[in-house]
């Protein structure tokens, strides 16, 4: 299950577990990012609470936390070249994994359609 | 995203728009931040080949003398800066600080001997207020004429060169802060050897009605590319150059702010032509006896940029402050971040470690010397 927020994040939803990255729309926004900053595993955080920073040339952005839950893992692959997230935000430039409090929580937020509405 | 109905536009702004730039407000004006490459790669081509910037919306005016002698122009411009603008020979340009009583900084600027006029190039949110001054001050002996036909736009970078003396071969034997009256695609116009970026290049002045003409000659040479002003910001940042309004304001000095090789001999303590100038008592001494604080270049240890606003302290507990960044970023060809900032004298030495408190972390700085890069200034 594919789901987004209104902050720009998207999040592939496993069973329990979240792949959780920035959308395309929002990397072009930011322009070429230089630096990450990702959480540490095992971190516990609520929905909304900031998960990681992203440095563009221009500005320092917060991503956020779309549902409460436990970081499980990050990819270390963007903070060691964080233009991936440029190149292939959807994919290869994932940011972290959470193990999810509430799995079916992630029904209230947006699907692609809606995402793409709020953008377009 | 601000609306952007209210803003001016540059004499380039819809070839700006047509060249796929991102367009923003800045200074009151529609400017383009990026274009199409992006800010990373747009640095690293101005670097290595040549840029395109558009910078009509800085300010360009003459001041005149009303008795038609320029030593007059110059010695009334010397009430207003503590540079030498007497000596300043026909054809070459000066860096220069309008000062205030405090010592202040009101703007800094670019001015250029052009035989019977200085021709002067100040910032754009500075220039309504720097013409409201200089004709407050020496409006009696001066004629201040504000050009608003004409646009700037500045070619930069190593290749620079080789392309405007394909269009005007006299460029090419130009020195660093030379400027001549030539003409381009049939065009009188101003150019100096001079920019803001720390790599070889031209600044150049041309009627509004052909800027768009002459521009898109020179993005149609391969070598050369449209760059917005988040490069600009990045290339200055790595060459050291203050940007008014961050680096320098009403609140820093001359001497604090590094600047003193701005200064020269004559119009410091020892000079037949000392003082004179606005906040003279403070600069002087400043220059004699040095200041509390100093603008230096500041390194981070590891990949976060150390933004402008960035408290600096001495160690990584110590709750004493002992400076600030003024700006810093991402310098895309060092590939890590670059700061300048005002740090207390004591610390400023290169090399000193010191510690950026970045999101409630210290990270560790150094101090470094600038320009972060070797400039390709033609200096013969």
């Amino acid at each position: 299950m594919l789901k987004f927020t209104e902050d720009h994040e998207w999040l592939q939803v496993d069973g329990n577990i979240a792949t959780v990255g920035i959308t395309k729309h929002a990397v072009e926004q930011l322009g070429d990012l230089v630096f990450i900053d990702l959480p540490k595993i095992g971190s516990a955080l609520s929905q909304g609470d900031s998960a990681a920073t992203v440095e563009s040339v221009k500005a320092a952005s917060d991503v956020y936390c779309p549902l409460q839950g436990e970081i499980v893992e990050i990819n270390t692959a963007i903070a060691d070249d964080p233009s991936l997230v440029n190149t292939d935000p959807e994919a290869a430039g994932w940011f972290f994994r959470i193990k999810l409090a509430d799995p079916q929580a992630a029904e209230t937020l947006l699907d692609r359609t809606a995402y793409d509405k709020l953008v377009g | 995203m601000e609306p952007t109905g209210s803003l001016l536009k540059t004499p380039l702004t819809e070839l700006n728009k047509r060249l796929g730039g991102k367009i923003v407000p800045f200074a009151g004006y529609e400017m383009p931040v990026q274009f199409p490459g992006g800010v990373l790669q747009e640095h690293l081509h101005t670097r290595q080949q040549a840029g395109l910037f558009d910078v009509s919306h800085m300010g360009q005016l003459r001041v005149r003398a009303r008795s038609g002698s320029l030593d007059d122009a110059a010695r009334a411009l010397e009430t207003l800066m503590p540079i030498d603008v007497l000596g300043l020979k026909q054809g070459r340009q000066r860096y220069g600080l309008l000062t205030q009583e405090k010592g202040g900084i009101l703007d800094d600027l670019m001015f250029a001997n052009l035989g019977d006029h200085f021709f002067v190039i100040v910032n754009a949110a500075c220039k309504k207020s720097d013409v409201a001054h200089i004709r407050a001050e020496i409006g009696k002996i001066c004629e201040i004429e504000e050009i608003s036909d004409r646009a700037l736009i500045a070619l930069q970078g190593p290749v620079a060169s080789r392309v405007l003396a394909a269009l005007q071969p006299a460029v090419g034997a130009m020195m660093f802060m030379d400027v001549i009256e030539a003409d381009l695609i049939g065009e009188k116009c101003i150019i100096s050897r001079s920019g803001y970026t720390g790599e070889d290049g031209y600044e150049i002045s041309v009627p509004s009605h052909r800027a768009e003409d002459l521009v898109e000659v020179l993005v149609s040479h391969p070598a050369v590319h449209s760059i917005g002003l988040g490069a600009r910001d990045s290339l200055r940042l790595e060459a050291g150059l203050c940007l008014y309004g961050s680096d320098i304001d009403t609140t820093t000095t001359p001497v604090e702010a590094a600047l003193e090789w701005a200064i020269q001999k004559v119009r410091r303590a020892e000079g037949a032509r000392a003082g004179g100038f606005p906040g003279d008592a403070v600069i002087l001494k400043q220059l004699q006896q040095g200041a509390e604080r100093r603008r230096v270049g500041i390194l981070a240890e590891g990949r976060a940029p150390v933004r402008g606003g960035t408290a600096i302290f001495a160690s990584e507990t110590s709750s004493e402050q002992v400076g600030r960044v003024s700006s810093g970023g991402f310098g895309p060809t060092l590939g890590k971040p670059v700061a300048m900032g005002y740090i207390a004298s004591q610390y400023t030495e290169p090399g000193t470690g010191l510690y950026a408190e970045v999101r409630g972390t210290r990270m560790p700085v150094q101090v470094a010397t600038m320009p972060f890069i070797t400039p390709g200034y033609k200096r013969g």
